[in-house]
Parts: structure tokens; sequence; C-alpha cells
């Protein structure tokens, strides 16, 4: 009896730790930055790909204003309220002490310099497809832009949501760094591959979430319910989408529909940063669009 | 007993009574709004067909298209959106309630909207080249204000 005790206890100190251990933030190896050196113009190429300034600039700001990424903007889920951070170049309230491997840790594995996991609010399982290099050049970008002394607010979580080590068994289930659509073997495509699942991250917006707030990877850009607010988030499939590609790169340029309807809600904060990019990066994102498969 | 019936039914016939009268009141508005939205639409369109090239530019066309943008611009838009007409209220429209909250931000949207029409109306007859930058500076005004006062698109 006492063996078979001592066998239990046993068992259920591996099984935490284990679980400790799966649950763990997984921080990137500490010579990913080996050879990498920055350049800031290809990090601004980035910045509006990524589409920073959406969540991170001060609500209602405009213009110039919006590069003072002073943050507090309210995100709501089911899960609780989030509230974007100052990620503004301020060393104390913002992020301007960081070094790239702090960057990287948190854009690519969802891991904050003091070692927590970050909510998947901030959408680093799309960001987690761009490169090292990548991070580098943004944040020498990022360098470049205003500092904000406005304190970044705490999310408005309710329990159990509030234990951040939960989303490290989140992230065993849904960070996964590989792309969804198959080696297209075509360099636009490849190109509008990495925009729209990576930086651009459209899928989190245009793909369902399962009840944990997974992304339904097999209803890959099929809309669903918006997940913060009312109202749906139109499918990108064929079906639906019946755009030509010059349509969806004029959309992403303009903010114009074919019938000249313009683009509402958070799609028209997209097109302005999507505006921002080379013709070249709108007709790849238009490509992989088109590319998306009947579902 | 009976008058309890009757004061029921009353009661009941006055608040079925009363919501199909709610969202026929705002009928002619909702009319109104999306017509002129629509009238915007239709010589946006027309402008870009000829600044992507699907349609042959000409100046007279270009010219109609952005005079009928500055007289959208001038239609009188406070009869039109009266309190109680959002999409939490009634069905039918993406009206956000934020445009209440924040009146004055949405009258300042549509006057920059005025303002790039009449950009537009003073330089679209100069030539195909003048269209895209006309229509960047309505389009940015039609952004500003479907981003923070439109439902998103489904």
């Amino acid at each position: 009896m006492r063996k078979l005790l001592t066998f239990v206890i046993a068992l259920g100190v591996i099984a935490g730790a284990a679980g400790l251990w799966l649950t763990r933030p997984d921080r990137l190896p500490g010579t990913a930055l080996a050879g990498v050196s920055a350049e800031a113009g290809r990090g601004e190429q980035l910045f509006w790909a990524g589409g920073c300034v959406s969540c991170h600039a001060a609500p209602g700001a405009e213009g110039e204003d919006k590069l003072i990424l002073a943050g507090g903007m309210r995100l709501e889920s089911p899960f609780g309220t989030f509230v974007s951070p100052n990620i503004s170049s301020d060393p104390t309230h913002g992020i301007g002490a960081w070094s790239v491997d702090d960057l990287a840790n948190a854009m690519l594995r969802g891991v904050s310099p003091e070692g927590a996991h970050y909510y998947p609010s901030f959408p680093y399982t799309s960001y987690a497809r761009m490169s090292v290099q990548d991070i580098a050049d943004l944040k020498a970008y990022l360098d470049t832009l205003p500092a904000s002394d406005t304190p970044s607010a705490p999310h408005e979580m309710g329990f159990p949501f509030t234990i951040r080590r939960g989303i490290g068994l989140w992230k065993l289930l849904n960070l996964d760094p590989d792309w969804v659509m198959a080696d297209p073997g075509d360099a636009v495509l490849e190109r509008g591959r990495f925009l729209v699942e990576g930086p651009g991250h459209c899928s989190e917006c245009h793909t369902p979430r399962d009840g944990f707030g997974g992304l339904d990877t097999a209803n890959w850009m099929a809309g669903g319910p918006n997940p913060s607010g009312p109202g749906r988030i139109p499918s990108l499939l064929p079906d639906a989408l019946t755009w030509s590609a010059t349509d969806i790169a004029y959309y992403l340029e303009s903010g114009f529909t074919p019938d000249f309807d313009s683009a509402g809600g958070h799609m028209a904060s997209v097109v302005s940063n999507m505006e921002k990019l080379p013709a070249a990066d709108r007709e790849a994102i238009a490509a992989y669009i088109k590319a998306l498969p009947v579902n | 007993m009976k008058t309890r019936i009757i004061a029921l039914a009353a009661a009941t016939g006055l608040a079925s009574a009363a919501a199909p009268a709610l969202a026929q009141d705002f009928d002619a508005v909702l009319k109104a709004r999306q017509g002129e939205m629509r009238i915007m639409a239709i010589n946006l369109g027309i402008l870009g067909a000829m600044a992507r090239g699907n349609l042959e530019y000409n100046a007279e066309m270009a010219q109609a298209a952005a005079d009928s943008l500055v007289a959208v611009s001038q239609i009188n838009q406070r009869p039109l959106w009266r309190e109680g007409s959002d999409n939490m209220s009634i069905d039918g429209t993406k009206a956000l309630p934020m445009i209440w909250d924040d009146i004055a931000g949405f009258r300042a949207d549509w006057e920059a909207f005025g303002k790039a029409a009449a950009a537009a109306a003073a330089t679209v007859a100069n030539g195909q080249e003048a269209l895209g930058p006309a229509l960047r500076g309505i389009g940015g005004t039609c952004q500003a204000c479907h981003e923070a006062f439109r439902e998103a698109d489904s």
C-alpha cells in the first residue's frame, strides 16, 4: 500500500514537472541572432505589412501621430478585454530598452523579456512565420519612432484566463510557425504567403476560431464571427470573394471595392497600412488570396 | 379581472404597434443616407475606372462626376442622422452608435470629404494623371469616417 502511494505521488510529481516543462515560456536559442545586421528601411516595410499601428497607435490618433505607439486600444474578446501596450521607443514605458533578442522572443515565441507568456491577442501565431532577420530590421525601424511616456494599462481578464501559465498549453496546440498553404512553387505566391500568413496576420480575423480561441486552420480564411465585437468577418475563399486579383490589389491600395463602396471598420485601418506597401506586395497578397482553395 | 385583461391587451397592442412604427420612422432617412452613399460610389466608380484605365479618360465626364461628389457633400446631413437610427437600435443600417457619441468627429469627417471632393473637382479635368491623387484624397476621407463610424464589412 505504501509502495503504491509512493508510486502515485512520484507519478504525480513527474506529471506536474512534465506539465510545467511543457508549458514553460520557450525562448529562442541564444545563438539565433548570430550574424544578423539590421536595416531600418526593410523594417519600415515590415512595419506597415505587420499593421502595428492599427492596435498600438493611441485610439483616435491621425496622421503623423499614428507613429506614436502609445497603445491603449481596447480589444474585447470572450476571454476578457485586452488593452494594447505602449511599444514606443520610450525606454521605461515603451520597448526602447529592449534588445533585438527581446523583440524576437516576443514576436516569434510570444514570450516577454521577463519570461512570461503573452496573450495571443498579440498575433505572434502569425508573426512566428517571420525570420529573426525580419525582427532585427523591424526593431531598427521601431527605434526611429517617437517615444511616449504613457504607461501601459493592464488587460482586464477574468479567472482562469488570468493564469498566464495556461497560455503555454494553448501554445502547444496553436503556435505552429509552419506555412498553411503548401509550397506554392512561384516567387509571387511565396511573397504573398509570407505577407498574408506572416506579418499581415490576415487569418487572425478571416479564419474562424475554436472554443479555446485557436484558429481553425481546416477552415483557413473562410470568415467567421468577428473575434472582437458584433458582426462577421467575410470569407476570402473563391466562392465568396469573386473579385479579380487587380480588384483586390486596388482595394488594398485605395479602400475602394469594385463597385466603389469603401472599406469599413478595422479593415479601413488595414488598408491605410497596406497602401504604404510597394504595389508588388499588394499584387502578391492578391495572388495568394486568388490561390486559396475552394472550401 | 376584466379591466386587467383589457389593460394587458392594450399594453401588448401598444408594444406591438410601437415596434414596427419605430423602424418605419427611419425608413426615409435610411433610404436617403444609403442613396447619397450610392451616388458617391457611382461617381467615384467613373473616376476610378478612368484612373485604372478601364474607361477612356474624358475630361467632361470626370468633371461631372467630381461635381456630383461636391453636390452630395453639400446636402444637409442633420436631418439624415437622427438619434436612434444606429445598427444596435434598428435593422437595415451599418451606422454605429459611435456617430452620436462623437457627433463633432462625425461632422468633421463629412466636412473633410467635402474639402477633398472640392479639391478633386478643381483638378480632374486637367488630365488622366490627376485622377489618382484626387481619388486618394477622397478615399482617405471615406476610410477615416468608415473606420470610426461604420460597422465592419461582412
